[in-house]
């Protein structure tokens, strides 16, 4: 209180403010700054590749194989190699992942150790370095279960034990697990509890309700989530490195069992390890666009799904 | 409806038990036990990276410090070849080990090359010592040696030959592992990084220098930035804007981690090589510059969420006590989220030590021992990336890579752990005052 009342500072509100301002100028157009600087960094890397990449893009750059020893043609097989394997992924990994979601939201109790130990685990698996991921892959699924596959049914003949797009997709939606899980849990909270409790006094079972009302409610989510992990699975590359990705094909993958060629390790092989890498910077740029429409699409598309639930719950 | 309850029925406590139903059982079983994947995951991921990188463990422990202390002294005492088993004295071969530099214009190791092999003035070949007198002989360029040749020179211990036949490699693959691994063991703290070679040195302290330099100039980037953009958004933004903004940002995170390594490697090298004209094209600040862009994303969002969770009380006591906006912003909201934004930063931290592809394309991906920032760097992850396809299973090389593996995760599964629980209990005592 004496600071307040201080005789050679009478007007120390006003003073303070007048300070203060000055001050909160600067520090609220540091913050501001930031914002900016993000902002600008992130359209100037989608600027810089969509005028390099533009030249390049084209039907014909999407629909065409490379040729000349990579250094002409399209990514057709990318593309479907890509395609390929997020469906796959999907397939794989979306069953799971809403299941798993129904059991946090509506099986497990309230403080029950488990279901924080799998939510716990949801967590880890989401923040795991992606090559883990791809370690894991060539432990387990080629080394493991390809090998044991190999052995006991094809008589130690080599056919599964070898990088695939089957051992590359499971991988994959090793990772993209916890994306569909956080999604699905975030729908399925959305559902409001009146609805359970009426199908409960209805007279229905705990499965009825989750399989009549809770399950198409939170078919948004589910579709959400599915979005997210294939714009996911889409760009990563990290975990097929080694799992089944190569580096070029000639032909399209037939079965499971193929190898396939992968938008993403495309442009890490184009721009590395290429015989050129300046000759063929419009392809590199024009692939990345390819990829990066892609993903930033789904992305879009998974946002505005996602924004419609909220304002349905709201 | 009313003929089948009757009001004056007796609810009984059996009739008034749940009814047991199979079906409801069942899906109920089916349900968590399909959760507890995620559980099973988890330790599936550790177990099997771990076990890969088991044989590096096998050889006895005991001998370790012995190998470790000779092979410090390795240049002076392979002269002096005794018949015992001492590792370093066994080169007899030494002058192969002196090779290594011809060796890699070999097929196989040149793709371990690669990304360093365009334009960059620093390759690792670079960085051998000078001193190759020797000519290379016969068996040390046959390609097919590559497998074996890792641990070859040590199970001919009392050899002085360095040219050794090829059946006595094969003869001694078992005692060569066992071999080969104690030998791992002891080049774990030196700073080489060899892995291909007749005398492979797995130093890891390198790499562990090159990860956290650039995980440092990541997050000395990532940090503030992020940091202050989430407070821009939770305290000063109009709703309007913050609704603008903060997906903006999050788009960020979609970037596939590929795109932003190719934009680092073809713009931002370029870009900031004319800036300050350093020689490297590819080094620890370019590297950490984009892993900043993949980590900006991450600390954004968790740190936004933490300051928004701070109590409005606290925001409103301020302002009423006379407070302006930003003393109420820097003073109470930031202190009161400083566990969140903690939390943020640690998953940023690892979201940068286990970045890959990022590492791969923009580091330059030499293992240099400098603190310059300007100097290519090697680190864990893009390690594993770019020699894992070039190893062949079983080989002490592929065992030392699941090694790193296993170290990152249980680096990021500490780093989340932290996160999670201290962070947490943090932040609940916090603002429920308990």
């Amino acid at each position: 209180m004496d600071k307040i009342i201080d005789k050679e500072n009478p007007h120390f509100f006003s003073n303070t403010t007048n300070n203060a301002d000055v001050k909160g100028k600067f520090f609220i157009g540091i913050t501001q700054l930031a914002v900016v600087l993000i902002i600008a960094i992130l359209f100037i890397i989608l600027g810089i590749i969509v005028f390099e990449g533009r030249e390049k893009f084209s039907w014909e750059f999407i629909s065409s194989f490379p040729t000349d020893g990579m250094t002409k043609g399209g990514v057709l097989p990318a593309i479907i190699g890509t395609f390929i394997l997020v469906v796959v992924m999907s397939i794989a990994a979306v069953p799971f992942g809403t299941i798993t979601a129904i059991y946090l939201t509506e099986y497990a109790k309230e403080n029950s150790k488990i279901a924080a130990a799998v939510r716990f685990s949801v967590r880890t698996l989401a923040v795991v370095p992606s090559i883990i991921f791809g370690l894991f892959g060539l432990g387990f699924f080629i080394q493991f279960l390809g090998t044991g596959l190999d052995e006991t049914f094809n008589g130690g003949e080599l056919h599964w034990g070898q990088p695939n797009i089957l051992w590359a997709s499971l991988t994959m939606s090793l990772l993209t697990l916890p994306v569909i899980i956080v999604s699905v849990e975030e729908a399925l909270k959305t559902i409001p509890r009146e609805l359970r409790e009426a199908s409960l006094a209805l007279g229905a079972t705990k499965w009825q309700t989750i399989k009549n009302i809770v399950l198409p409610g939170s078919i948004s989510g589910i579709m959400t989530g599915t979005i997210l992990a294939v714009s996911r699975g889409a760009g990563e590359v990290a975990p097929i490195l080694f799992t089944g990705a190569a580096y070029y094909l000639a032909t399209l993958p037939e079965s499971l069992s193929d190898q396939f060629m992968n938008l993403g390790y495309h442009i890490y092989i184009m721009s590395t390890q290429s015989s050129d890498v300046e000759k063929t910077m419009p392809i590199q740029f024009a692939t990345t666009l390819v990829l990066l429409i892609l993903t930033l699409s789904l992305n879009l598309v998974a946002v505005i799904i996602r924004s419609r639930i909220r304002r349905k719950s709201k | 409806m009313n003929s089948q309850f009757p009001i004056n029925q007796n609810f009984t406590k059996e009739s008034l038990k749940k009814q047991f139903r199979l079906s409801e059982f069942l899906a109920e079983k089916i349900i968590s036990s399909i959760a507890f994947l995620s559980i099973t995951i988890i330790i599936l991921i550790f177990f099997f990276v771990f076990k890969e990188s088991l044989p590096i463990f096998h050889f006895g422990k005991s001998e370790k410090a012995k190998t470790e202390v000779s092979s410090e002294s390795m240049p002076e005492s392979y002269g002096s070849t005794s018949v015992e088993d001492l590792k370093p004295e066994s080169y007899g071969s030494e002058p192969k080990e002196d090779l290594k530099p011809e060796a890699y214009g070999e097929p196989v190791s040149q793709s371990d090359l690669k990304p360093e092999s365009y334009g960059e003035p620093v390759s690792q070949s670079d960085l051998k010592p000078e001193s190759y007198g020797e000519p290379v002989s016969q068996t040390d360029l046959k390609p097919e040696t590559y497998g074996d040749v890792v641990v070859e020179p040590l199970t001919e211990t009392t050899t002085k030959d360095s040219s050794i036949s090829e059946e006595n490699q094969h003869q001694d693959k078992v005692a060569e592992n066992n071999e080969g691994t104690d030998q791992t063991w002891s080049t774990f703290l030196t700073t080489e990084w060899v892995p291909v070679s007749n005398n492979p040195r797995f130093g890891l302290i390198g790499l562990l220098i090159g990860t956290i330099k650039v995980t440092i100039i990541a997050m000395l980037i990532a940090g503030p930035l992020a940091i202050l953009a989430a407070l821009y958004t939770s305290c000063f933004a109009s709703k309007r804007k913050k609704e603008i903004i903060k997906p903006i940002i999050e788009m960020l995170a979609a970037f596939p981690s590929v795109v932003i390594g190719f934009f680092a490697l073809i713009v931002l090298a370029t870009f900031f090589q004319n800036i300050f004209g350093y020689d490297s094209r590819l080094n620890a600040f370019i590297g950490g510059v984009a892993m900043a862009l993949a980590a900006i994303p991450i600390i954004y969002t968790i740190s936004e969420d933490a300051l928004s969770a701070v109590p409005k009380t606290y925001t409103e006591a301020s302002l009423a006590l006379g407070a302006s906006k930003w003393q109420t912003a820097f003073f109470v909201t930031l202190p009161a989220a400083t566990p969140g934004i903690f939390a943020a930063l640690l998953l940023g931290i690892g979201r940068v030590f286990g970045e890959t592809m990022i590492a791969l394309m923009a580091t330059g991906n030499a293992a240099l021992l400098s603190s310059n920032p300007f100097e290519s760097v090697r680190t864990f992850a893009a390690t594993i990336g770019a020699e894992m396809a070039e190893t062949v299973f079983g080989e002490t090389h592929y065992s030392v890579l699941f090694f790193i593996g296993s170290l990152l995760f249980i680096f990021s599964f500490v780093l989340n752990a932290v996160a999670e629980f201290y962070v947490k209990g943090k932040l609940i005592k916090k603002f429920q005052g308990k």
